[in-house]
């Protein structure tokens, strides 16, 4: 240990003594290190933002969407015809065990006024349970309850986009607009979601019981009154996706009297799958950064081997005089070792510090998340020495291996 | 007196392309432990070839070389590093000083290759250099040292590890000759009180003349073996120079 404090003290004055090229040197390590935890954080500031976005859809969440049907050999788009309906979802619900909760939605476009204040969005009816499926909260007020679904009563949740919209900074809850010539009252606002993994606003919604908005909204379906628009179901776990797919279709096609074989009228979308899709593309893509990030940490130790060599070359009769007095081959070896790797480490130092640096400027300027992860600076300290063993070891085994005379003689 | 060092047909061939040059061509001679030798040649002689084997620098291609009783020639690498270490103390023509190291470090040098503590290294070095009368230039670098000066940490470096012999290639061939009667005078202090066995190589005939022994060498062959029944004293050789001029030191 003392021995190793020693060689630390003789190399730092060995580098000390050629500031500028060892300060060059270094910047190699220092660029390369510096690169890869910079590229590395605004990897996974992506990743991160993605895994975010599929948190604010909410968590092992499927989709049920009226699929096409033929009628007479013409086929038609989905959802021209509704084919699902509030008793699918109640079937789905207590008929799957793979299912949580189910919560059936109809949407449309609406005009929502308030005072001289309007604004266009899209008014969602759905029950309660869209709250849980959804994971969301309210920032303010409360939402409506199965009483308001089954009395339709005339309440309204808002989006954050709709809520500033049309209220500006004022309290929205209690206050009275109207949607389609219909007075709602607010019940409350949802906590903002932000963008979806597809980039649509989540918060440029209005929520309504799904019986008011069918009613008084949107206009109930003359054919089937308990037509719904699509249903969002909620697994019980992740585990448990597959198995819930497979019974939401066995059970949809048995209530739809679908022959096997033929098209179902319905599709169902596995969402957290296809966002998952996203999250990965964003996991290679910091890899890939990353990975050209190492690329320059690779140059930065050609550097180290480089002016290792010199310095070697330079100080032949320095070696060939140590040898003389007694050094053993592994003392010279870790003498010119100790050096590179304290270099490369020393570089390493600053680098991690400029790699802090510049993720939170990126962060800061570019306006893009960064996460530098503790892990990413531990690997970045760790390869700079490796780099610095790797590439010194070769200067310093040269070096070893000087015939004392020879080295003694060198001009 | 025993021999300290012991050698019997000894051989040394270089390669020269395809050529074999015989350099050592057959050499034979013992040295007593305490003597002061020199070994006296042209160049192109061998003695350099000779001198770098003593010194366990370099391995005879056949012949056999005891120092201390033990066989240099099956040695590796590191145990001719370790012999030299412990047993032989070096002077070389050019000092081969570090440079931008103080005078201290610089003799501690041979002792960071052993087990002695830090502080002892301090200690002992900080002796050595005094023994060869440079007390406070102790942390002066080479540059800031005179000629004379540097070769005396030189010096003070060839015996601060307590050898058994010291090699002096040359010590006074970059010195002029007031400062080399000053380097030959600490040989002798050496030699005398320490009985450290003292080896010098040299062409100056007025330098071998401080020795008890001189080794002729010619052709790579051993010509003359004479013993000097009353080597100079350079201790009395100093007083009878006149003054000493203040000492240069070196830009």
């Amino acid at each position: 240990m003392k021995k190793i404090v020693s060689s630390i003290r003789i190399a730092l004055r060995a580098l000390k003594v050629n500031r500028m090229r060892s300060a060059l040197t270094m910047l190699g390590i220092i660029i390369g290190v510096a690169a890869v935890i910079a590229m590395v954080a605004v990897g996974s500031g992506a990743t991160a933002r993605i895994q975010d976005q599929i948190q604010s859809i909410g968590s092992n969440l499927i989709i049920v969407l009226p699929g096409s049907i033929s009628s007479n050999g013409v086929r038609l788009g989905s959802g021209a015809v509704v084919t699902l309906s509030e008793d699918d979802a109640k079937a789905i619900a207590t008929e799957c065990p793979s299912v949580a909760s189910v919560a059936p939605t109809v949407r449309g476009g609406v005009q929502v006024v308030y005072g001289n204040n309007n604004w266009a969005t899209t008014a969602q009816g759905v029950t309660p349970d869209y709250m849980t499926i959804r994971d969301s909260t309210m920032m303010l007020g409360q939402f409506f309850t199965d009483q308001d679904v089954d009395s339709a009563a005339k309440v309204a949740v808002l989006g954050q986009t709709v809520a500033r919209n049309l209220f500006g900074d004022s309290d929205p809850t209690s206050q009275a607009i109207i949607i389609k010539n219909v007075p709602f009252t607010v019940a409350g606002v949802l906590t903002p979601k932000g963008q979806s993994p597809s980039g649509q606003d989540q918060d440029d919604v209005i929520l309504l019981p799904i019986s008011t908005a069918k009613q008084k909204v949107l206009g109930a379906n003359k054919a089937n009154a308990k037509a719904v628009g699509s249903l969002m179901v909620q697994a019980i776990s992740p585990q448990a996706m597959d198995s819930a797919l497979q019974e939401i279709e066995a059970l949809l096609r048995e209530r739809h009297r679908i022959l096997p074989g033929l098209d179902a009228d319905f599709t169902i979308r596995n969402l957290t799958e296809v966002f998952a899709a996203q999250e990965t593309s964003a996991r290679v893509m910091s890899i890939l950064l990353g990975a050209i990030a190492s690329v320059s940490l690779i140059v930065g130790g050609i550097g180290i081997m480089n002016i290792m060599l010199v310095s070697v070359t330079e100080r032949t009769r320095e070696i060939g005089l140590r040898l003389a007095v007694g050094a053993k081959t592994r003392d010279i070896l870790s003498q010119f070792l100790v050096e590179a790797v304290t270099l490369s480490l020393l570089g390493g130092f600053i680098g991690i510090l400029v790699g802090l640096a510049s993720s939170y400027l990126i962060s800061y300027f570019a306006q893009w998340s960064t996460v530098v992860s503790p892990m990413s600076i531990a690997l970045a300290f760790v390869f700079s020495a490796l780099v610095g063993v790797f590439f010194g070891y070769y200067p310093a085994r040269k070096a070893a291996y000087f015939d004392p005379i020879e080295a003694l003689r060198y001009e | 007196m025993p021999a300290v060092i012991s050698i019997q047909d000894l051989v040394k061939d270089y390669k020269v392309g395809e050529i074999p040059v015989h350099v050592l061509k057959g050499i034979s001679f013992e040295i007593e432990r305490g003597d002061f030798v020199s070994i006296m040649g042209p160049s192109g002689s061998g003695k350099s070839t000779l001198m770098n084997i003593l010194g366990c620098l370099d391995k005879p291609t056949s012949g056999v070389y005891k120092l201390d009783d033990v066989s240099v020639g099956g040695l590796n690498r590191d145990q001719l590093a370790e012999i030299r270490n412990r047993k032989i103390g070096f002077v070389f023509q050019q000092f081969n000083l570090l440079a931008r190291t103080s005078a201290v470090e610089n003799v501690e040098l041979p002792l960071m290759y052993t087990d002695v503590s830090s502080q002892d290294r301090h200690d002992r070095a900080m002796k050595a250099l005094h023994a060869v009368g440079l007390e406070g230039r102790e942390e002066h670098q080479p540059s800031q040292l005179s000629g004379g000066q540097q070769q005396r940490v030189a010096i003070a470096r060839s015996m601060v590890n307590d050898p058994h012999i010291i090699l002096a290639d040359e010590p006074t061939g970059a010195l002029d000759s007031r400062t080399s009667i000053e380097v030959m005078a600490i040989f002798q202090k050496l030699n005398r009180k320490d009985g450290i066995t003292m080896i010098v190589v040299t062409h100056d005939p007025d330098v071998a003349a401080y020795a008890n022994r001189s080794l002729h060498f010619k052709d790579g062959k051993l010509q003359l073996d004479e013993r000097i029944e009353h080597p100079s004293d350079a201790q009395k050789d100093l007083q009878m120079l006149p003054p000493e001029e203040p000492e240069e030191v070196a830009a």
